[in-house]
């Protein structure tokens, strides 16, 4: 898929709770096409100490519209200075960069989200659901308020909480929730997103229950186009790098992942 | 219209803007931002002899003003460059540079041998600076009598163009600079990235998986520019400026320091047109200034 550099410009900002934004993007020409699990590398502009691109997963995509949103977790200077975007501001992005999930057809998926992980879930479930799936989506978070957008994503099928403090949802870790457990093998397919330790538990329940799966992950990247080399994963084939490689990943090409599962995530089958 | 062209050694370059070594891929990496044709050269990633995975991740840390790379030289070897990279290469019409890296003596001279086969690869830049592998590399461009034996040996095998890239990680560049050109370099690329170090205070580990790394990008600028200043006056060879440079105003104080032509690296991680742009920078600031060539720019430092 040919990339870009386009000036696109902010339509809304809208904050989803302290540290998470939702970012509205438009522009004159026809947006690039571009799949879901794609990322696309945001100049900061006017943070001195942001010296590289920040790396984001496309969050949703309106073709009518020709708008694009991505969801960016305040974590520094530089996403810090993202979520002070106002309308009519002017932002800088490379895109669409790396390669996309896998998409089934008229099948069963279920689609975890940790965090920020939901954000490339969105456009993900929508395409998903489009294509005749019945869509699941299980979502997680510390506590209700990091629980994102969950309501937007029951226009695609069933969504399930889980939340560490039982706030929201079933209490206990994402990996734990029961739809993970008996009712797993009902998925002919598994997407994941989030945490490095949620997604290694994920993919060691797919594996177990040998339900194919795919992770997006993110590693921290400099270029975003291959000519770095930073943001390797180590594979079955030696290091790639995740931007151009991946970022969306089957675990079982990844070395150590299906079978080391990171302390922390409950896996009590 | 003035005149961009440049000479080093024998090669001649349309234009005194090339890409470093490690920061531009094979080229191909930047086809659908610019036309990669349009700079006067590229230097792809670092070839070795043998295959190499590289360091561990995390390999990068941003700075101020730059980063640190820790990659190690990640690359397939030189047997699968020429059969799989280089006729990917083919296309590129400009000059195409193979930059050459090793453990030891014997393996830089194993690929500079099979580089010297290869029509399309006009010159290499052989690495006797890289700081993020174990063995070699740096170790070479750390001492005149290693430097100088390197490229003394890869001369007697390579009968193209050969530049020596140094290392700024040393007490007095200019002597490695001296020593390698009398050991029969063409040309000297200077500087690689300076040795440093990040630290994670919450964790209190090290951010790079080998602690120490390569820094690179706008905040190494000065030093470079100090460096190929020093080395401009004291060898008689061509010098290539390298070194933060990320717009036409800081390849003009590179060629007024004494360089032929620049390398822009990191630039390219946050502008993959930034060649370009500097290209257009460099014909606009010798048109206001009614030069009538660029290569007049070289040296042209008012003291």
């Amino acid at each position: 898929m040919k990339k870009y550099i386009l000036d696109l410009k902010v339509l809304s900002n809208r904050a989803l709770n302290q540290n998470h934004h939702l970012l509205e993007l438009g522009s004159d020409e026809p947006l690039p096409v571009m799949v879901p699990g794609q990322f696309a590398e945001v100049r900061v502009d006017g943070s001195p100490s942001t010296y590289l691109r920040r790396p984001f997963s496309i969050h949703r995509v309106d073709r009518g519209a020709n708008t694009m949103h991505l969801l960016i977790k305040t974590v520094g200077e530089g996403t810090r200075h993202l979520a002070e975007l106002k309308k009519n501001d002017t932002l800088n992005i490379m895109l669409p960069l790396g390669n996309g999930f896998t998409l089934t057809r008229n099948s069963e998926v279920l689609l975890v989200g940790g965090g920020c992980g939901v954000a490339p879930l969105y456009f993900l479930a929508e395409q998903l659901f489009r294509q005749g799936n019945k869509v699941s989506m299980l979502i997680g978070g510390r506590s209700a308020g990091d629980i994102l957008l969950a309501g937007e994503y029951r226009a695609f099928g069933n969504v399930y909480l889980a939340t560490e403090d039982g706030s929201l949802g079933e209490k206990g870790m994402v990996t734990a929730h029961s739809v993970l457990k008996k009712e797993v093998s009902s998925f002919k397919k598994i997407y994941c997103c989030g945490p490095d330790g949620m997604m290694r538990a994920v993919a060691h329940i797919a594996a177990a229950n040998k339900i194919e799966c795919e992770v997006s992950l993110e590693n921290t990247m400099a270029c975003g186009i291959g000519a770095c080399l930073c943001c390797v994963v180590e594979t079955n084939q030696g290091n790639q790098c995740v931007c151009t490689e991946g970022p969306v990943f089957d675990p079982l090409r990844l070395k150590n992942w299906s079978t080391a599962v990171e302390t922390g995530c409950s896996l009590d089958q | 219209m003035p005149g961009l062209e440049v000479k080093l050694h024998k090669l001649t370059l349309k234009n005194p803007v090339l890409t470093a070594s490690g920061t531009f891929g094979y080229g191909v990496e930047f086809d659908d931002f610019i036309d990669v044709n349009a700079l006067g050269g590229i230097i792809v990633k670092a070839t070795t002899s043998l295959h190499r995975e590289g360091n561990p991740y995390p390999r990068m840390a941003e700075t101020p003003m730059g980063m640190l790379n820790a990659v190690g030289l990640q690359n397939k070897g030189v047997d699968y460059f020429v059969e799989n990279i280089y006729p990917k290469l083919l296309k590129y019409n400009n000059c195409v540079i193979a930059n050459v890296s090793d453990s030891t003596v014997e393996g830089y001279v194993e690929v500079a041998e099979k580089m010297n086969r290869l029509d399309h690869i006009q010159a290499i830049e052989l690495n006797i600076s890289c700081p993020n592998v174990k063995e070699g590399g740096m170790a070479f461009g750390t001492s005149c009598p290693s430097a100088s034996a390197v490229t003394r040996a890869v001369r007697e095998v390579y009968n193209k163009t050969l530049i020596v890239k140094l290392s700024p990680n040393v007490t007095s560049i200019v002597d490695i600079a001296l020593a390698v050109e009398e050991a029969g370099a063409d040309a000297v690329s200077l500087i690689n990235t300076l040795l440093g170090m990040a630290i994670n205070a919450e964790t209190r580990r090290p951010v790079l998986s080998t602690v120490t790394g390569g820094l690179s990008g706008p905040a190494i600028k000065p030093v470079a520019l100090r460096m190929v200043w020093q080395v401009a006056k004291a060898v008689k060879i061509p010098v290539i400026g390298i070194g933060g440079i990320s717009s036409a105003t800081d390849a003009i104080e590179f060629l007024l320091a004494g360089a032929s032509a620049v390398q822009v690296g990191t630039a390219n991680f946050t502008d993959p047109q930034t060649t370009v742009k500097i290209i257009a920078g460099i014909e606009d600031y010798l048109r206001r200034h009614k030069i009538a060539e660029v290569r007049e720019l070289t040296g042209g430092l008012l003291l």
